[in-house]
């Protein structure tokens, strides 16, 4: 019973905070709306028995929103939403299609008829996630590091100073005569990083 | 779930207290004050100064974000005490994800500080914020390697376990390395001593410049409790948990969590305050692969 | 709390998520939308293990990809807004529509 009062406050709170991340205008209330939507559904994880990956989920996602909120304030020309205003395009059709989805979708959920449960939860599933992806999942671990390790690479070298073409850091230091030129090669010149 | 779910919050807040009084003492026997020691029940004045204190407003402050991030030190410090086993008695939730849980509510005390930090609209609490996600992204990598070390010898992520482990030779000793980065790591949860740049005295207080009142009472509260809760850790993690001769069990847990935690207090008080940047290329240079190479021995040991 | 309400659940937070991901401007905004449907993603993952295969790993395994997937596009969509800010400053979608094809 309390299981059942537990989802519906999580589900309606994680949906509530998650809408909200597209309404509040402060970005640091933006990024934290979306941290809530994710403790919330780490929570419902823990509902059904799967402990360690909703504990994972909300140990990962307050890391990352937190580096979210870093980026979000380096790059929103109005972090603070001291100043209201919209950053919106195509605001209605964006509503319409979502709605649409959300009605296909719930359409599909409540007309399918969902095969019966096979088994039962194992003892220890935290167990059973590791024994499936140290056996038979093996590739699918193998997929994921590899896939971390190539982010980690892409990403390093996409946000690093020098751009993709390796260039000397020290070319770019502005010589003394001609300061001005510079500002503008650093805007139209360095454009190999995009 | 069992009595000691009343006891843990009392604990914690017991440990803080002790660990606050330790630190007025040493700061008082370092100014040189004779009879130092009189001086332990200062954190309870300074509890009671500030509670009568009012509370500072800042021009445009987001209240919400501030009352929750400052909300958010004691009660990580609490639910991440809430898996540590008692000594001989059980722990309020023996979790069989424990060590993850720990991990988790620790990392909430990042977003605490960081919403303090930025909440109050001030430029030495902002840099204050930052400058906890870059010890944090500094120091969590090893800390995790240590974490799952302790994981593997154990062979569970569950504290029980890895008390039950160490019967015959502690984790402080099977894996030294795993040890001295969780200290390590101890002080940087609750942003302590050499890590204390976050709150550091070249930014006025950092993420804690501005607050004051009772804001400032349950932040600091937050802090010692934080410390506590990492010190306690240690002691299922690295000590053998409330092994030990002649005495019970709960009395080896108190007195080797107020050994690991005064030394905590101590090292604060005399190693300089670490430059974010150095420290973060000593964490990610310096300290990973030794932790990785633990992990690699000990899991060769577990096999 | 039965899997239909798991699976409404999972579909109300991708719609939400759907709407920012299609109608917010600034990059990092959008990202947000993405996550929310990832979130969605880890919701049904979960209900699917619970309420169908639970004797599998299959819908766990489903979940932890789904948690990777979420951290690796984060680190990529901010890498490239890093390189695009740098490079034109630009962090708006519609300024970067010429990059479209």
């Amino acid at each position: 019973m309390w299981r059942d009062a537990a989802f519906w406050i999580l589900a309606v709170l994680s949906v509530g905070t998650g809408a909200a991340v597209f309404v509040v205008d402060s970005m640091a209330r933006a990024t934290f709306a979306l941290l809530a939507s994710f403790l919330c559904v780490g929570a419902v994880l823990l509902l059904i028995d799967l402990h360690y990956l909703g504990v994972l989920v909300v140990l990962m996602m307050i890391m990352e929103m937190l580096v979210m909120a870093v980026f979000m304030i380096m790059y929103m020309m109005n972090p603070a939403g001291l100043m209201p205003m919209t950053m919106v395009h195509n605001h209605r059709n964006a509503l319409g299609i979502s709605a649409g989805v959300f009605v296909l979708l719930a359409g599909g959920i409540l007309t399918v008829r969902w095969p019966h449960r096979e088994g039962a939860p194992p003892a220890d599933p935290t167990r059973a996630l590791g024994e499936a992806l140290m056996g038979p999942k093996m590739l699918v671990m193998m997929v994921i590091g590899l896939a971390i390790l190539a982010t980690m690479i892409a990403s390093v070298v996409l946000a690093t100073h020098r751009g993709r073409y390796d260039q000397d850091e020290h070319e770019h230091e502005p010589q003394p005569q001609d300061a001005h030129e510079h500002h503008a090669h650093e805007h139209h010149g360095h454009g190999g990083a995009a | 779930m069992s009595e000691s779910v009343l006891v843990v919050p009392l604990l914690v807040a017991l440990l803080a207290f002790a660990a606050a009084a330790f630190d007025a003492v040493l700061a008082a026997s370092a100014a040189g004050s004779p009879g130092a020691w009189r001086v332990w029940d200062a954190p309870l004045r300074e509890a009671a100064r500030l509670l009568v204190r009012q509370r500072r407003n800042t021009l445009a402050a987001d209240r919400l974000l501030r009352r929750t991030g400052i909300a958010v030190l004691p009660v990580a410090a609490v639910l991440a005490a809430a898996v540590l086993p008692l000594g001989g008695a059980d722990a309020a939730s023996d979790s069989s994800i424990g060590i993850v849980w720990f991990n988790a509510a620790e990392v909430a005390v990042w977003a605490g500080v960081w919403l303090a930090g930025w909440s109050v609209n001030s430029a030495y609490s902002l840099v204050g914020g930052y400058r906890i996600i870059a010890q944090g992204l500094a120091y969590e990598l090893p800390h995790m390697f240590a974490l799952i070390t302790v994981g593997v010898g154990a062979e569970s992520l569950r504290f029980a376990d890895a008390v039950s482990a160490q019967h015959g030779l502690w984790f402080a000793v099977q894996m030294p390395v795993a040890f001295a980065v969780y200290l390590l790591s101890a002080l940087a949860m609750a942003f302590w001593g050499p890590l204390a740049s976050p709150v550091g005295r070249d930014l006025a207080g950092g993420a804690m410049a501005e607050l004051s009142g009772a804001d400032r009472l349950v932040f600091l509260a937050g802090r010692y409790a934080m410390l506590a809760v990492a010190a306690a850790a240690t002691v299922p993690l690295f000590l053998g948990g409330g092994a030990g001769p002649l005495l019970p069990a709960w009395l080896w847990t108190l007195v080797k969590t107020l050994a690991v935690l005064a030394a905590l207090v101590w090292a604060g008080h005399r190693v300089p305050v670490l430059r974010m940047d150095r420290f973060m290329g000593f964490a990610w240079t310096v300290l990973i692969p030794p932790t990785l190479l633990q992990l690699l021995v000990t899991s060769l040991i577990a096999l | 709390m039965n899997l239909e309400t798991f699976l409404l659940l999972a579909a109300a937070l991708f719609a939400v998520g759907l709407y920012g991901a299609l109608s917010q401007q600034s990059v990092v905004m959008l990202m947000m939308g993405l996550e929310l449907m990832v979130n969605g993603l880890v919701v049904a993952g979960g209900a699917f293990w619970f309420y169908v295969a639970p004797g599998s790993a299959d819908g766990q395994v489903l979940v932890l990809v789904a948690v990777t997937v979420m951290a690796l596009e984060m680190a990529m969509g901010f890498a490239v807004v890093t390189a695009l800010f740098r490079a034109r400053d630009v962090d708006v979608t519609d300024d970067a529509s010429d990059l479209k094809g």
